[in-house]
């Protein structure tokens, strides 16, 4: 039987009326045409659908309306003010944090709420807090550094630095030496017995 | 697939697809299509069997013959590059709109890229095999090159001066010695406009040399990166219609399984329900998802299904054995084994698993006037296109494919079942229809990258080198089967199978599995030969490209050092390889924990050279996702099913990589722009694996010879 619920989405007072155990995610997109929360598993096993709720960062795959009546909720859309960005929007943006974006906005969402609880948050605090969030395209190293970008600090230790050379200018593009010398240094050695079930000398 | 497409993926270099379509039919006699569509617009083509077929996809795509379709110059100066290329997350839309600046010498920023509408832009082909780097970059320059050639000739006729006196730069031909300029609008706004920029592209127009770069080579961000942060941006399950429902498909409760018998009436007496059966299909649209959930479960209760027995995940790879066809080929090299010091030979497993594209399938499908429009995501708009067409009988420029940049797909998207999907509950609603795949639909009938059983044998001689090697690839492919090593007499052999389950690409394909069973053998041999896992490969390895990337890993590494650690339960390993022009090569220490059965990759390194880098930003991206990624086929993902019904459709029990399974990264390119540049978004991923397989051994002293490397497959 549907009922009318009241609450506020990003600032703005909404009423819906429909069934109490609609997904809260399926009524932000199908009835307020707010898009940016994203259906990804449907359990709250992946966070893609992750909206804030009075603050909190909340599956909203998994969220029946009648939860949700009465309440606040951010999502992704209301982040920016106006034209500017919110920082941990801006610091996605510089790092790049985002390959195919799918899970982005329910990731920023994460990390709002995590920087809003612990400001600056170290490496295991940001795996581990945010370990629910899934990224396909597994750009954590990114976002691992995007995070620690918002939270104003420096990269942290397992941001996964990235470093280019050019071999040939450097001279140093591998030389293949004589095989049979090659195979020499290696017959030096006695050979070893491989593990098990492997048959020698058949 | 007809001659000219195999003659076009043979001209290519790339292996054909084994993607299974679905192959729905929707014929001419049925009563509700004719009313949607009006019979005299019909079209009959050659009927296709109406149950999945393995059909054979294409890699081509005829591109741009002239300049006007690559580029649209507007009046206004607005710059569109068009391409039929899709954006999925691994960067085309950077790496395209840094080509066409590039060569037309404009900001990126000026560029508009419109990407895969068919009604619209060229095709380029399949957005797979790492194509787009070495086959459309050169395309899309090469157009945006004749059009600076084009704006270049035309000012010179305009001021009659001679070309050496004209520089193309910040999208104006300027004269020198009078500053006079024209811009590309100028051109677009000539009277012979439609002439000139309606020629032919030259296929050998002058590209900007590497060394004048400015753009290519640079980090150039995602150019919509602001729409995907703040939620703007409208992936394909994000498309609202004007009064579009909601759809959802009844899925059979196993593989195999026939529909016999259904009632819709449940599903038709609800408020605003479309119910429709169409031989095997069956599905309801509603105005909301959860309606549509509702009238599902109303008809499914109905459904009645005649099943057959299918394989199971238990018993998967005999059963591939006993359905290889011709049987298991014998090794060609009797004379060589029988003279050998040594003779080795292994089997390995890989197991089906799934690409989990963040993004499920989805279509928003819209009939009008006897055309359909779908939104939708797919890696092959040209070839869904053809899908739908061939589905509803339709002349191909009667339907139009739109593919918004979508979340994710890993080779995974390269059908367009969704679109034909919605589109036929389109045609029963009489209105646009989005559908949105579940997770479990996801899981269950998107298309699995293929179980493979490997088995290779090779002889070594008195002095450790290897004098044969043969290999045999069962039901996954032969991407990278040939091995890069100098090995004596060698063959590598694929063999197709009875494979269980709809098969299809996956990021690298086949690479993956057969460089797993190739570099886990090449450590059980260096072990035979008593020698060292670097060295082994070093001395059977000319390439030097290869040689350099597995060199310079080593020693960043620390290959030597860790190698000779005794450090119990801690191991470490290394592998390389090459698939698609580029070179890889990894090490990595593992931590075994016998008492939880788990395995922790602790540190890797990556060395990388795909010949020049042309975004290192999105290379670094592309790199790590692809280690972190691949660490789930190594670790634990695996398909498991009985009796076709999986058991793991879900994030809960197929455990992909989050978090903390990231282990501590030393990624390094090699940029080598003396070369033609390759494709990244594929090779990355094939070393990780058989590197934490051969730390396992390092660290247990037991050799795991299947992926996932689950503890079922080493722990005592």
């Amino acid at each position: 039987m549907d009922k009318t619920f009241a609450f506020t989405v990003n600032g703005q007072a909404r009423t819906v009326t429909t069934d109490p155990e609609r997904p809260l995610l399926q009524v932000l997109r199908e009835e307020l045409q707010l898009t940016g929360s994203k259906y990804g598993c449907g359990e709250g096993q992946c966070h893609a659908c992750t909206v804030l709720i009075n603050g909190k960062s909340t599956p909203s795959c998994i969220t029946p309306v009648r939860n949700a009546d009465g309440q606040s909720i951010q999502t992704i859309e209301g982040l920016a003010q106006g034209e500017r960005l919110h920082p941990v929007q801006e610091a996605f943006l510089a790092e790049g944090a985002f390959q195919c974006g799918y899970c982005t906005p329910g990731m920023i969402l994460g990390v709002v709420e995590l920087l809003a609880q612990t400001p600056k948050p170290t490496d295991t605090e940001i795996r581990s807090r945010l370990q629910g969030h899934l990224c396909r395209c597994c750009n954590y190293p990114k976002l691992i550094k995007a995070i620690h970008r918002a939270a104003g600090q420096t990269q942290g230790a397992n941001a996964g630095p990235q470093s280019i050379t050019n071999p040939t200018a450097e001279g140093r593009v591998s030389k293949v030496e004589g095989r049979r010398a090659a195979l020499a240094s290696l017959a030096s050695r006695p050979p070893a017995l491989a593990s098990g079930n492997l048959r020698a000398g058949t | 697939m007809n001659d000219d497409s195999i003659n076009q993926e043979a001209a290519l270099g790339g292996e054909a697809e084994t993607v299974d379509t679905v192959g729905y039919d929707f014929g001419l006699s049925r009563r509700g299509f004719v009313q949607v569509l009006g019979a005299g617009l019909l079209v009959a083509v050659s009927p296709i069997p109406a149950l999945a077929q393995r059909g054979g996809g294409r890699f081509g795509g005829q591109g741009a013959r002239t300049i006007s379709a690559r580029i649209h110059f507007g009046n206004d100066g607005t710059i569109t590059v068009l391409t039929g290329k899709v954006e999925a997350g691994q960067g085309a839309r950077a790496e395209l709109t840094q080509a066409a600046a590039e060569e037309l010498r404009v900001p990126p920023g000026r560029i508009q890229l419109l990407m895969s509408d068919t009604a619209l832009a060229p095709d380029d082909g399949v957005t797979a095999g790492s194509g787009s780097t070495p086959r459309t970059v050169p395309a899309v320059r090469r157009g945006a090159a004749a059009a600076r050639q084009a704006l270049l000739d035309f000012a010179c006729r305009q001021w009659g001066v001679q070309p050496d006196a004209v520089e193309v730069r910040d999208g104006k031909a300027v004269h020198g010695p009078t500053q006079r300029a024209l811009s590309y609008a100028d051109l677009a706004a000539a009277e012979d406009a439609p002439k000139l920029l309606g020629q032919a592209i030259p296929a050998d127009v002058a590209f900007t040399p590497v060394k004048q770069w400015k753009v290519l080579g640079a980090p150039t961000p995602r150019p919509n990166g602001r729409d995907i942060v703040t939620g703007a941006h409208k992936y394909p399950s994000d498309i609202i219609r004007p009064g579009m429902f909601y759809g959802k498909v009844l899925r059979a409760p196993a593989y195999g399984a026939k529909l016999t018998a259904i009632d819709l009436d449940p599903a038709k007496a609800m408020k605003d329900v479309a119910a429709v059966r169409d031989d095997q299909f069956a599905g309801v649209a509603a105005p909301s998802t959860f309606q549509a959930e509702q009238a599902l479960a109303a008809i499914a209760k109905t459904a009645q299904w005649e099943r057959t027995p299918q394989p199971s995940s238990k018993g998967l790879f005999a059963h591939l054995k006993e359905t290889a066809r011709g049987g298991m080929p014998a090794n060609p090299f009797q004379e060589e084994l029988a003279q050998a010091k040594q003779v080795l030979r292994q089997t390995y497993q890989v197991a089906y698993v799934q690409h989990a594209p963040l993004e499920p399938r989805a279509a928003v499908a819209e009939w009008s006037d006897g055309k359909l429009t779908v939104w939708t995501g797919t890696q092959n708009p040209f070839g869904c296109r053809s899908e739908l067409a061939r589905a509803f009988h339709l002349a191909e420029d009667r339907v139009r494919v739109i593919v918004p940049d979508f979340g994710s797909g890993f080779g995974g998207k390269h059908t367009g079942e969704a679109a034909v999907e919605a589109a036929r509950l389109a045609q029963a609603a009489g209105r646009p229809v989005s559908l949105r795949w579940t997770r479990a639909e996801e899981f269950t009938w998107a298309y699995f990258r293929p179980a493979a059983l490997i088995a290779i044998e090779a002889s070594l001689d008195g002095q450790g080198a290897l004098t044969s090697w043969h290999c045999v690839n069962v039901n996954s492919g032969g991407s990278a089967l040939d091995t890069p090593y100098r090995a004596g007499k060698n063959r590598g052999q694929f063999v197709g199978a009875d494979g269980p389950l709809r098969h299809g690409s996956y990021r690298a394909l086949a690479a993956t599995a057969n460089n797993f069973a190739r570099e886990c053998f090449m450590d059980e041999l260096a072990a035979a030969a008593g020698a060292d896992a670097l060295q082994f490969r070093l001395a059977h390895l000319e390439n030097p490209r290869l040689r350099t990337v597995l060199e310079a890993a080593a020693q960043r590494f620390g290959w030597q050092d860790a190698v000779g650690k005794k450090t119990p339960n801690v191991g470490v390993g290394l592998a390389c390889g090459t698939e698609k022009g580029s070179y890889v090569a990894a090490c990595a220490e593992i931590e075994a924990d016998r008492a939880e059965n788990s395995i922790v990759v602790r540190r890797v390194t990556q060395v990388f050279e795909c010949g020049p880098v042309l975004n290192p930003d999105n290379l670094a991206s592309q790199v790590a996702g692809a280690i972190i990624m691949g660490l789930g086929p190594a670790l634990r993902e695996e398909m498991r099913f009985e009796n076709g019904e999986i058991f793991n459709p879900t994030f809960r029990k197929y455990l992909v990589p989050r978090f903390q399974d990231v282990p501590q990264l030393d990624i390094h390119f090699l940029n080598r722009p003396d070369l033609d540049p390759a494709g990244a978004g594929e090779t990355p991923i094939i070393a990780i694996a058989p590197a934490v397989a051969n730390a396992l051994f390092r660290a247990t002293g037991q050799r795991a010879r299947a992926m996932p490397l689950a503890p079922t497959n080493w722990a005592a």
